[in-house]
């Protein structure tokens, strides 16, 4: 086994984690219900896919949260997306998770069997490659993500700016984390006791955006890696804060995370964004100072703006239905909604918490029953 | 409106078999629903199958390989030696003839090393834009060594056996597309399976049912094996054998390894007494060289499959479902 093997391993260790599990077990007697939120969709899988929550005593509970970029995308977002995507001169660039998202009629992907030029990208710089290869079209990247994926949309359109690439317009729906787990803390429905954070966002960030949440909402956030006993070990220290009454910010993902985070990503963002008044969240609805456009400078490259007249503004309502808003916003399960799995699934998504990797209902749909032996 | 998943080999692909070919062209063959059809009377196996994989050349393999031993392993699996092959080739206009020549060479590099004769052939070419490079269409005829196995052969306490490494076709191909640009040397699995079962029926070690883990992976034929039996295989996590490489870009991507396909790697039933003799005469063959005993068929939760972790928790293995990756085959 290499070193490379063993440290990967070594996150997973089997008696670890029922060691790790027996003691959170064990420390949590006596406590109240204890309802961690983790809000990255990444750790809602890695919940489930590991059965971390069938580990758990009965007063701790995950809830899960809003992490998933494509799920909190509302329609109007998609719909756009595919009317770009239908303009004869237009090839749209986007990423793999974006494809079969529902929009008010069909997806991405219908579109394309329809005949639209659609590229599905694992790193935005592709689509400079797609830039050259098609001098004669407008190509438009369609970015998404929170904190993680901003970075990369930025260094994109520096490097068109460099290059001289002149057939690449951008449509930015980068989205932020704080904002709108304050959204959630600060709505009527919201019983939300402890936060995992989420790491990848975090790498850039670093973990002092969740300060101000720790201050105001006077609960525990503890930032955790992705591996079981990352997780394990950040329910451990919320369980810690609470028998010892406290709220505090806490990095377990120390591998990664710092409290400063990465200042060259976030000057890079700072240079070629700026904060929108307001955006729409699927779910969520509008969150002031939540989300990026263009900076200033690029406002020529902004395909929100240019193709403006060729955008529906009326968006086709979500199925009745469909709780997706309310799962976002943590206060209903997957299992909860009456399209869970009839007919709502991932080849058929009705919602779009069931299409994303990252999505509740998509991580319910692939590992989410119980089973006892 | 006919779209990609509907070739992705999923829930989508079994929708269109049964709502509009099957209703049109059913017969008793057809309706049997298994890798190959097999002529009762005649004791031959038929299948066929088109190949569309993107990148024509990856690691491991290229279509021309791929075309004769995709098919000849759906004649295998039923239990028969493949014999005869017929293929069919559409050529993009302006395909490079140097490129036609490294296929066809590897079609028959692996035909001869299974003793197959390819009988029969067309070729056909398309102006340029009407088809990616080229597509070929091949049909594997196999003479029936054991009587057909059918899941339906599956019983209680029979012992799972993959007879190699597992993911490493899906993650090979998706490695070798040049938008992902990974490196490194994973190889398809893709290799003849019939040395397998010749050693297997020479050892009297018969498999209850047998199966090639190609698209949907190993996940789906435990997955139909648990429908058609009503049993309820059982998995253990740590005894699936990945490699590390495999393992490192499924993190990564976001992909399980069960899910992925295979083009060398079948999943086999025994009778438990059979097990371990027949995991050693696999073994004992290079293509099953990393063989292993994954799990056991039960009977708690009929119609599905169970995945046991190391750290004592368990869950459902689903039938792969959402964005399977597309022309892997």
């Amino acid at each position: 086994m290499t070193a490379e093997e063993l440290h990967f391993r070594a996150f997973r260790n089997p008696e670890h984690i029922r060691a790790l599990a027996a003691l959170i077990a064990q420390q949590a007697q006596g406590l109240g219900p204890v309802r961690i939120m983790e809000v990255c969709g990444g750790h809602t899988h890695a919940i489930m896919q590991h059965g971390l929550h069938t580990l758990m005593p009965e007063n701790i509970q995950f809830i899960h949260g809003p992490g998933c970029p494509v799920c909190v995308m509302p329609k109007a977002r998609i719909d756009q997306a595919i009317a770009l995507a239908k303009e004869p001169e237009v090839v749209l660039v986007t990423l793999g998770d974006m494809i079969k998202v529902p929009g008010s009629d069909g997806s991405l992907a219908d579109a394309r069997a329809q005949g639209a030029a659609v590229h599905f990208v694992y790193s935005p710089l592709d689509a400079l490659a797609i830039a050259a290869k098609h001098p004669d079209k407008q190509v438009v990247f369609f970015a998404i993500g929170f904190e993680t994926t901003t970075p990369m949309s930025a260094a994109l359109i520096e490097s068109a700016q460099r290059a001289g690439v002149s057939n690449l317009l951008f449509h930015i729906n980068h989205v932020t984390v704080p904002e709108a787990v304050s959204a959630i803390l600060d709505s009527d429905d919201a019983q939300i006791d402890a936060l995992i954070g989420p790491s990848h966002v975090s790498v850039i960030t670093g973990a002092q955006i969740y300060q101000p949440l720790v201050d105001r909402f006077q609960l525990p956030v503890v930032v955790s890696g992705f591996e079981p006993l990352d997780i394990l070990e950040g329910v451990h220290r919320i369980i810690t804060q609470k028998r010892a009454g406290e709220a505090k910010l806490s990095i377990q993902y120390t591998r990664s995370v710092t409290y400063e985070g990465n200042p060259t990503a976030q000057a890079l963002i700072a240079r070629t964004f700026k904060k929108r008044e307001s955006f729409e969240w699927r779910g969520l609805g509008a969150i002031a100072q939540s989300a990026w456009q263009l900076a200033d400078r690029y406002s020529h490259l902004d395909a929100e703006t240019i193709y403006a007249d060729r955008f529906e503004a009326n968006p086709r309502e979500d199925h009745q239905a469909c709780l997706c808003g309310t799962i976002l916003r943590g206060a209903a399960k997957p299992t909860d909604c009456p399209l869970f799995k009839h007919p709502c699934t991932p080849q058929n998504p009705i919602g779009s918490c069931m299409v994303s990797s990252e999505g509740a209902c998509a991580a319910y749909y692939r590992y989410g029953q119980e089973v006892r032996l | 409106m006919i779209t990609l998943a509907h070739g992705a080999g999923g829930e989508q692909t079994r929708e269109l078999v049964e709502t509009l070919f099957l209703p049109r062209l059913k017969n008793r063959w057809l309706l049997e629903g298994g890798d190959a059809a097999v002529i009762d009377p005649l004791r031959l196996a038929i299948s066929t199958d088109g190949y569309t994989v993107s990148p024509l050349f990856f690691p491991g393999g290229d279509i021309g390989k791929l075309a004769v031993i995709g098919s000849c392993n759906d004649v295998v699996v039923s239990g028969a030696r493949p014999r005869f092959l017929s293929a069919g080739f559409i050529i993009e206009e302006g395909f490079k003839k140097a490129d036609l020549e490294r296929i066809v060479d590897s079609m028959a590099a692996a035909l001869e090393a299974i003793d197959v004769a390819l009988i029969s052939a067309d070729t056909k070419v398309v102006p340029r834009g009407s088809a990616d490079g080229i597509y070929i269409t091949t049909t594997a005829l196999g003479e029936q060594s054991l009587s057909p196995l059918r899941p339906a052969n599956l019983q209680e306490g029979a012992v799972l056996v993959a007879s190699g490494f597992v993911g490493d076709h899906g993650t090979a191909l998706f490695s070798a597309r040049e938008e992902i640009g990974f490196s490194g040397d994973l190889k398809s699995d893709c290799a003849h399976l019939w040395p397998l079962i010749e050693a297997l029926i020479q050892a009297k070690q018969i498999p209850l049912a047998l199966r090639d883990a190609t698209r949907g992976g190993v996940a789906a034929v435990l997955n139909e094996w648990a429908i058609s039996s009503g049993l309820c295989p059982l998995i253990e996590q740590a005894a699936i054998p990945i490699r590390k490489e495999v393992h490192g870009a499924c993190e990564l991507l976001g992909f399980d390894p069960l899910t992925l396909a295979n083009e060398g790697m079948m999943i086999a039933a025994f009778r438990p007494e059979q097990a371990q003799g027949a995991l050693a005469t696999l073994r004992a063959h290079p293509t099953g060289a990393h063989a292993a005993i994954i799990g056991t068929v039960g009977a708690s939760h009929p119609g599905k499959v169970v995945l046991q972790t190391p750290h004592g928790t368990a869950r459902f293995l689903e039938m792969p479902a959402g964005e399977l990756l597309p022309r892997i085959c």
